[in-house]
């Protein structure tokens, strides 16, 4: 029994399912960042979803209007939105690193460059040392 | 009366002081300024747990605004427990990272270091002290986003996948959460905890409480490195610079299991999370296998670190298992697990820290005849080994005796016999490293290794001296342990 009056919940779980497809099929991690984007993104929609009363208008106090949507879910999501934001400018941010370190995006190939480096030794060693960028001086 | 505003000054304290620290121009004065506020949240913590000893509950609205509308901070004494092991690991482990990371991240980053530092400090602080569930989410991002920069400042460059590793599983986890809250919300149309909890008893079977509950389940599964979801930890821990390790192992995973508990427990209640989701049955089989598996696989690591994150995983498989036999006394294990736990594996990663200072390795091969070199640290290696395996006189053991206690009472005797096996084989792998250290001499050509710097051994040689301390004298853990066990049982509030 496919409802079609709540469209937006399938639109929903079809951009989490998605989104949670990139992420683990794929081994760009750029495409892995934009994968958990749009499963965050999803999320996102479901709390707006379900702060939308029928006929209800925008949660601003107007004179003549007493049915307004759930302004709740919107603040939340808001503050999820921000957070997604942290999120991917510090994922974007490690990916640039792992590039500067590796020479690659790719999980495979880094898997199979860190192999190499277990290989014969052990792990925790031998250290390939990581250039950290210089912080701004303030 | 400053009471009052303790549980807000707990969290917000520290989280202020992180943008503070990271305008103070000096390194060594931002560090300092950095361990003095550690100090006082220890205190703080100290004074909420003296307010909540006999039952007592603090709430604080934020901004005047009245529960439920507005944002609430409780403290009863499952938290203000939780509270005490985080900021006791936090006042350790900040003045010891001041001489440990000079070795292991450059200088121009130790104001960096100490401002995310205090950021995972309060935000940790801020999932155990919260009473709202959307507030518990943005205050785990704000731990998690911290830690995963903190992960990436090791030196070696595994060090930054190890990190993105944990970002992608630790977000999903995170927006797990989101949704398990979010359908809570749309059913109850709150986010207070006490309300949630009100409210949730009185709805009967319904669907979206159980998918909510699913998504709650595996996103703090996920968090807490719970069997096949620990996949991130190992690495993470092992290619943290040694002061994170400590303080993330020692505290992260614990208060990712406190949140479990509170949702478990509190919000959605024994009856609906034991009898009608019958969690006990999904969460008893993949302790045994974190117990079992992460036990053996620990025994064929390399790397000390790598050995005691999967031992880490395996010691979270105890404290789920004492969740899921669902009785007081399993409880009280569980929770006694989260303290000591937090001083054995907190103390162990700081001697590490110590070792890598000396000689820049923590591989088990280049351990050799440190016990002659550097007698103390190696000292408390063994007492922390000692604890980890659960030898009498130490935590290790306390805890473990009341899991047995539980499965027994339980009459669960194969698990008994699991958590046997699984100490046995802790006996395998911490030894393998102390007979490195201890019956080979230092192979050739090493560089000369002498005792590690006391502002490194103090902090470790304190926690170690812990485990014993409260291994001998068990009034405060045992008694906080099993009140804050009672009062889960006994339902909300």
């Amino acid at each position: 029994m496919i409802s079609l009056e709540l469209y937006n919940y399938w639109v929903v779980i079809f951009l989490m399912m998605a989104g949670f497809y990139i992420l683990i099929a794929s081994d760009h991690l750029i495409k892995k960042v934009i994968g958990l984007n749009i499963f965050q993104t999803s999320v996102f929609m479901l709390y707006i979803s379900m702060g939308k009363v029928s006929d209800g208008t925008a949660p601003i106090a107007v004179e003549g209007v007493s049915n307004y949507s759930n302004p709740l879910p919107h603040v939340l999501i808001l503050t999820a939105i921000v957070v997604g934001i942290a999120t991917t400018s510090l994922a974007l941010a490690l990916v640039i690193r792992i590039k500067e370190a590796y020479g690659t995006v790719q999980e495979d190939e880094i898997l199979v460059m860190d192999q190499n480096a277990d290989h014969g030794t052990s792990s925790e060693g031998p250290v390939h040392e990581q250039k950290l960028p210089k912080a701004d001086k303030q | 009366m400053i009471i009052e505003h303790l549980p807000a000054l707990q969290v917000v304290l520290p989280l202020l002081a992180a943008p503070i620290c990271f305008l103070i121009p000096n390194n060594r004065l931002a560090g300092l300024f950095s361990v003095l506020v550690t100090w006082v949240a220890f205190v703080i913590s100290i004074a909420l747990v003296m307010a909540t000893q006999d039952g007592n509950e603090l709430h604080y609205s934020f901004g005047g605004w009245e529960p439920p509308w507005g944002i609430e901070y409780t403290i009863d004494t499952l938290n203000s427990y939780v509270l005490l092991i985080v900021s006791g690991i936090a006042a350790v482990v900040f003045p010891y990272s001041m001489t440990s990371i000079k070795k292991e991240i450059p200088q121009s980053h130790h104001r960096l270091f100490f401002t995310s530092m205090l950021l995972c400090f309060a935000g940790l602080l801020g999932m155990t002290t919260t009473g709202d569930a959307f507030n518990l989410f943005v205050l785990l991002e704000i731990s998690s986003l911290s830690s995963y920069t903190l992960i990436s400042l090791g030196r070696d460059r595994r060090a930054l996948t190890a990190s993105f590793q944990y970002l992608i599983m630790g977000t999903i986890g995170a927006t797990f959460i989101l949704i398990g809250v979010g359908l809570l919300y749309a059913l109850t149309g709150t986010l207070n905890m006490a309300d949630l909890a009100m409210r949730i008893s009185s709805i009967g079977e319904s669907r979206t409480l159980q998918a909510a509950f699913t998504f709650l389940l595996v996103g703090f599964g996920l968090k807490l490195a719970m069997f096949p979801l620990h996949l991130w930890l190992p690495n993470a821990y092992a290619y943290a610079p040694s002061a994170v390790s400590a303080f993330i192992g020692a505290t992260a995973t614990k208060v990712a299991i406190y949140a479990l508990l509170r949702f478990l427990f509190t919000i959605f209640g024994v009856e609906f999370s034991f009898e009608a989701m019958q969690v006990h049955w999904l969460l008893m089989p993949l302790a045994v296998m974190s117990i079992m598996f992460a036990s053996i696989v620990a025994v064929f690591q390399d790397g000390i670190k790598k050995l005691l994150a999967y031992s880490s995983v395996a010691q979270i498989g105890y404290m789920l298992l004492g969740i899921s036999l669902a009785n007081a006394t399993g409880l009280t294990a569980t929770l006694l697990h989260l303290f000591n736990h937090a001083l054995m594996k907190g103390g162990l990663f700081l001697i590490l820290g110590a070792i890598a200072y000396t000689i820049s390795s923590t591989r088990i091969d280049d351990v050799r005849g440190l016990g002659k070199a550097m007698p103390l640290t190696m000292a408390a290696f063994v007492v922390g080994a000692l604890s980890l395996i659960g030898v009498p006189l130490t935590v290790g053991f306390i805890s473990k005796w009341y899991l047995i206690l539980a499965t027994l009472e339980k009459g669960y005797w194969p698990l008994t016999v699991i958590i046997l096996i699984s100490s046995l084989i802790a006996v395998v792998y911490m030894w393998r490293v102390i007979e490195k250290a201890y019956f080979h001499p230092r192979p050739e050509g090493s560089p000369t290794a002498s005792e590690a710097p006391m502002s490194l051994l103090l902090p470790a040689w304190l926690l170690i001296s812990a485990n014993v301390y409260f291994g001998i004298n068990t009034d405060l853990s045992i008694g906080l342990a099993s009140s804050a066990a009672s009062m889960l049982m006994g339902g909300p509030n």
